[in-house]
C-alpha cells in the first residue's frame, strides 16, 4: 500500500518535471527538472529494494553530474535560451507525434504482458549474506573486469575532459607596458568618464555629460544599457535615451583582454 | 507493480526522446539523454526485482557510472564549441554539414 502510495506520487511528480524539463525556455529551470525527476528515481530505487542504487543516484546523478550541468550552464552563458524557430518544417509536431506513438507502443507492449508474481530479492539477499555483501561479492566477482575497465573508462574521461577544455596560449601574454602603450595609441588615454559626472541624475544608468553639454555615450556600461532599452526604463530626456540607445546598439567586438578576464572569472 | 514502473520508465524515455528531437540547446539536448538514461535504470532496477536477480542492478549502476563519464566529456565538447563558435545551439554546428 505504502508502495503504491509513493509510486503515484512520484510518477505524477517526475513525469511532470520531465515535460516541464522538455517544454522550458530556459535552460536553467530545465536543469532543476531534471535534478527533480533524478530525485524522484532515486525515491523510487529505495522503494524497490535497491537503496545501494538510490545512493548512487543521489550522489552520482543529482550531486555530480547535476553540478557539472549547472557549472556549464553559467559558463555557456544562462540567458542562453532556445530560440523556438524551427529550423525543418512541422518538425516539432511530428517530434511530439513520434514521442505519442513511442509512449502507446510501450503502453500496449507492457500492458499485454502478464508477469509472474514478483520473485523479490529477499532470496537473493539472504543467500549472499545481507543486500551490500551480495551486491559487492556480485560487483567484485562477476563483473570484476568491467569495474576494473571502468575506472580506466573515468581516467580516460577526465583526461578527454581537461585535452577538450585546455586553451593553448598562442600570443604571449599583455604585459602591463603593452597595455599602457595600447591605451596611449587608442582613442581614449584616459580612463573611460564615469555616469553621472556633470549629469543631472546620478544613476549608474544615465550617461554623464560632457564639457559641451553633449551625453557622453561610453560612459554607460554596455550591458546596463541593453538592459535598459530591453525593459522600458529609458529616461524621459529624449537626449539621454538617444544615447542609452546607441550605447546599448554598439556591438563593440571583446577585446583579447576582456575575454580573458572573461575567462578567469567564469 | 512491475507494469506500472515499466510503464513509467517508457514515458521517460519517450518524454527524453522527445527532448531531443525538439529542443535547440545543445546542454538540454544532453539532460534529455540523461533522463532517457535515467528511465532505463528505473527498468533495470523494476527487472531486477521481477526475476529476483541482482545483475539487474548492477548493470544500473554500470549505466550511471558511464553516464558521467560520457556528461564529462560531452560538456568539454560543449564548451569547446562554444567557444569557438560563441553559440551552444545545435543549428550552428554545421559546418560538416556538406
Amino acid at each position: 500500500m505504502g508502495e503504491t502510495i509513493t509510486f503515484w506520487v512520484l510518477a505524477v511528480v517526475s513525469v511532470g518535471a520531465a515535460l516541464g524539463m522538455v517544454f522550458n525556455r530556459k535552460a536553467v529551470y530545465s536543469a532543476l527538472m531534471l535534478g527533480t525527476v533524478m530525485l524522484c528515481l532515486a525515491v523510487l530505487y529505495a522503494v524497490q529494494d535497491a537503496p545501494f542504487l538510490a545512493a548512487v543516484q543521489i550522489i552520482v546523478y543529482t550531486g555530480a553530474i547535476m553540478m557539472l550541468f549547472l557549472f556549464v550552464l553559467m559558463l555557456v552563458g544562462v540567458d542562453s535560451s532556445d530560440s523556438f524557430v524551427e529550423t525543418i518544417k512541422g518538425q516539432r509536431f511530428w517530434a511530439i507525434l513520434a514521442g505519442l506513438g513511442f509512449v502507446v507502443l510501450i503502453v500496449v507492449a507492457i500492458g499485454n504482458v502478464v508477469f509472474a508474481p514478483q520473485v523479490g530479492l529477499t532470496t537473493v539477499t539472504e543467500q549472499g549474506g545481507g543486500y551490500i555483501r551480495s551486491i559487492a561479492t556480485e560487483l567484485f566477482t562477476t563483473y570484476v573486469f568491467a569495474f576494473e575497465i571502468t575506472s580506466a573508462l573515468l581516467i580516460t574521461a577526465a583526461l578527454g575532459a581537461m585535452v577538450l577544455a585546455h586553451r593553448e596560449q598562442l600570443t604571449d601574454k599583455p604585459t602591463q607596458k603593452d597595455l599602457s602603450r595600447a591605451r596611449f595609441r587608442g582613442d581614449h588615454p584616459s580612463p573611460l568618464p564615469g555616469p553621472g559626472t556633470y549629469a543631472r541624475n546620478n544613476a549608474v544608468d544615465m550617461p554623464a555629460r560632457l564639457p559641451d553639454g553633449s551625453a557622453a555615450e561610453s560612459s554607460v556600461n554596455r550591458y546596463i544599457a541593453r538592459y535598459d532599452v530591453e525593459h522600458g526604463r529609458l529616461p524621459q530626456d529624449p537626449e539621454l535615451a538617444e544615447a542609452i540607445r546607441h550605447t546599448a546598439e554598439e556591438n563593440v567586438p571583446q577585446t583579447e583582454a576582456e575575454q580573458s578576464s572573461n575567462e578567469v572569472t567564469k | 507493480m512491475t507494469t506500472h514502473y515499466l510503464i513509467l520508465s517508457g514515458l521517460l524515455f519517450a518524454i527524453g526522446a522527445m527532448g531531443v528531437l525538439i529542443r535547440r540547446n545543445a546542454i538540454v539536448v544532453f539532460m534529455c539523454v540523461e533522463l532517457m538514461l535515467n528511465a532505463c535504470n528505473l527498468a533495470f532496477v523494476t527487472f531486477s526485482r521481477q526475476v529476483g536477480n541482482l545483475e539487474g542492478q548492477i548493470i544500473a549502476f554500470f549505466v550511471m557510472v558511464v553516464a558521467a563519464a560520457e556528461v564529462v566529456v560531452g560538456l568539454a565538447i560543449i564548451v569547446t564549441i562554444f567557444r569557438t563558435r560563441r553559440s551552444a545551439s545545435v543549428d550552428d554546428a554545421n559546418l560538416l554539414k556538406y
